[in-house]
């Protein structure tokens, strides 16, 4: 890579995907927190009455709130899955063939172990970031249908009654809540690995990706023999 | 009051069975009343209940006993009120147990098989303890027989099946991991009948006898949850009806028995309590005559009404044995390791990134900002000129 590198600015992550990402990663945040709270409380020595506190409480409530909001946006990230740009659609989230296959591997040569000297384009995510993608967004299922299953006991709502299924499938709750406990801490590894891939990322090939989740621009080396940018990355007209 | 009959010539019923052991009117009322109460019925419940027993005739009943510690009859003979054990154990309608009889042996085994090929199709079948299935069930034999063979043969005939206690509804401690004897609760072998699972090690004496009223005195099964408890007992969790509950809102927790949180009566939350994913009434009609409960004597609730509890251990940790993983490693432990492990090696990948893509990350041809900036100021005055 010896001759000046040209960029040109291309519309990659519509409005709706910067959206449900910021609030998805608001509302991992939130779960997170506030059920690793729920499951050790922090302990303090007070002559309180009970009567006069309710912070526990709150931090449940938080909890639930936070729970709703994140899946109406992941179920609103499921239908602009099926009608947003190629980069928000779910088929660049999914490993079918074995060519995706492949290049997932050399994905992995180039940008975790670094052996090979090759390089990617990755406008939307590159292989291995799909598959990660798709790996969070089953994880992120197994949450919703897991915490709403615990949560359909004490609700008598509708949308917490479609899970009141998933606890008897689990034997007890006791193990259930193991289960949606434990996967908190997949949620905490995959922020941390997502958070410094994004900077890895920037920090390495300029196409601007940290900039891009809140523009919806990112920034793509231009070739002279380089083919026209698809016309779907093209933002709507104003 | 009903006219005294001559019960030698047909099966009594209930209420004249009673009578004629010295119940008085006055009780029997009164039993009604409260049957009614823990059933959650209304007012008029009070005298469907009545009229049931005055009208219906004893409903046979064997309680069998498999893989169990007889905690079930021992918690149902301390029932508050005495009425409940006369209905049963002073044979007004039991005909086999295999701890209460009076007959041992080949006669013990001879009034089974009267009663189940009498009453066909109309008795009850009560069953204490899980089943095991390892090694052909040789794990529990009783006069010969294997308690499979016994369950198969005593459900066929059985109008419907009370499963007591854990042991009959998910296996207890014997079916714990690594379950040697395969210990199986009863609703996972017979499956073409009505089967109520009485949950707790052992059940809450009024609730046994809440369901059993129920089922001689309305001849159907009570309202079941989707676990097959009846719903009137086991719909609401041990947290939920806890006097201690505020406490828990409140954050207020226990940190250690012998602290001073413990002292004020705070949530046992922290210190293992179960009472949260618990199911049971234990905070409602509480035990030994509505004396006490496990939290109320300041220790956790251990979930004995719920499947596995064994293996959701130990019991005084809020955050269980993570299952498949050795003991004494929670989720937390787990998590810790792998995040450790996921830091270094990122440390370890951004090192190495410096190194091996230094000539990416440089400044490349063309991107020196000052000359850029020049070039464009240069491109501006050439427009301008």
């Amino acid at each position: 890579m010896n001759q000046p590198r040209n960029f040109i600015r291309v519309y990659v992550w519509e409005l709706p995907v910067r959206l449900t990402h910021w609030i998805n990663a608001a509302c991992i945040v939130v779960l997170g927190v506030t059920g690793y709270l729920i499951a050790h409380p922090p302990g303090y020595m007070t002559a309180t009455e009970a009567s006069f506190g309710y912070w526990f409480g709150i931090v449940r409530f938080t909890h639930f709130v936070a729970a709703y909001t994140f899946v109406v946006a992941l179920v609103f990230r499921i239908y602009w899955a099926f009608v947003g740009n190629k980069f928000a659609r779910w088929r660049s989230f999914v490993l079918l063939t074995p060519k995706e296959w492949k290049e997932a591997v050399r994905v992995a040569k180039i940008e975790i172990f670094q052996v090979s000297d090759e390089t990617i384009e990755p406008l939307g995510h590159n292989a291995v970031s799909s598959f990660t993608y798709a790996v969070l967004f089953l994880l992120a299922l197994f949450q919703v249908i897991s915490g709403f299953g615990l949560y359909a006991a004490m609700s008598h709502g509708w949308m917490p009654g479609l899970f009141s299924w998933v606890m008897p499938l689990f034997g007890s709750e006791q193990t259930l809540r193991s289960f949606h406990y434990a996967a908190n801490w997949l949620f905490i590894l995959f922020t941390v690995v997502h958070v410094y891939m994004v900077f890895y990322t920037d920090y390495v090939d300029g196409h601007g990706g940290l900039s891009g989740i809140i523009s919806g621009w990112k920034f793509m080396d231009k070739r002279e023999t380089a083919v026209p940018v698809a016309s779907q990355s093209v933002p709507p007209a104003k | 009051m009903i006219a005294p009959v001559d019960i030698s010539k047909r099966a009594p019923t209930i209420y004249e069975q009673m009578v004629s052991r010295g119940v008085s009117r006055r009780d029997f009322m009164k039993f009604c009343a409260w049957m009614s109460a823990y059933l959650g019925l209304r007012n008029t419940g009070v005298s469907q209940i009545a009229k049931a027993l005055e009208t219906r005739r004893r409903i046979p009943v064997v309680w069998m006993h498999f893989q169990e510690c007889t905690c079930c009859s021992e918690s149902f003979i301390r029932s508050s009120h005495p009425i409940v054990a006369d209905i049963l154990l002073d044979k007004v309608s039991l005909d086999y147990t295999e701890t209460l009889q009076a007959a041992a042996g080949h006669q013990a085994e001879e009034i089974l098989q009267d009663t189940i090929t009498k009453y066909k199709g109309e008795y009850l079948m009560l069953v204490e303890g899980s089943v095991p299935l390892g090694a052909d069930g040789v794990y529990c034999v009783v006069g010969g027989k294997s308690a499979v063979d016994t369950v198969h043969e005593v459900a066929a005939g059985a109008k419907a099946i009370i499963a007591w206690g854990n042991c009959a509804c998910a296996g207890c401690v014997q079916a714990a991991n690594p379950n040697p004897t395969r210990a199986t609760p009863i609703n996972a072998i017979i499956k073409d009948k009505p089967i109520v699972n009485v949950q707790g090690c052992p059940p809450i004496a009024e609730v046994m006898a809440g369901v059993l009223v129920h089922l001689l005195a309305f001849d159907r099964i009570p309202q079941l949850d989707h676990l097959g408890r009846p719903k009137a007992f086991y719909s609401r969790r041990v947290h939920d009806t806890c006097y201690r509950r505020p406490n828990y809102d409140a954050g207020l927790f226990v940190e250690s028995f012998d602290d001073e949180n413990a002292k004020k009566g705070y949530c046992l939350y922290k210190v293992g309590c179960r009472g949260p994913t618990t199911y049971n009434s234990c905070g409602v009609i509480r035990w030994n005559n509505g004396t006490s409960y496990p939290i109320q004597s300041g220790h956790p609730c251990i979930g004995c009404s719920e499947a596995q509890f064994w293996d959701n251990g130990p019991f005084y940790q809020r955050i269980a044995n993570f299952p498949g993983f050795g003991i004494e490693s929670t989720a937390d432990q787990i998590g810790m390791t792998l995040g450790g492990i996921t830091v270094a090696g990122l440390a370890v990948h951004a090192a190495m990134t410096n190194v091996r893509k230094r000539h990416e990350i440089g400044e490349q041809p063309g991107e020196n900002a000052e000359a850029a900036e020049k070039s464009n100021q240069e491109a501006d005055k050439g427009g301008a000129s």
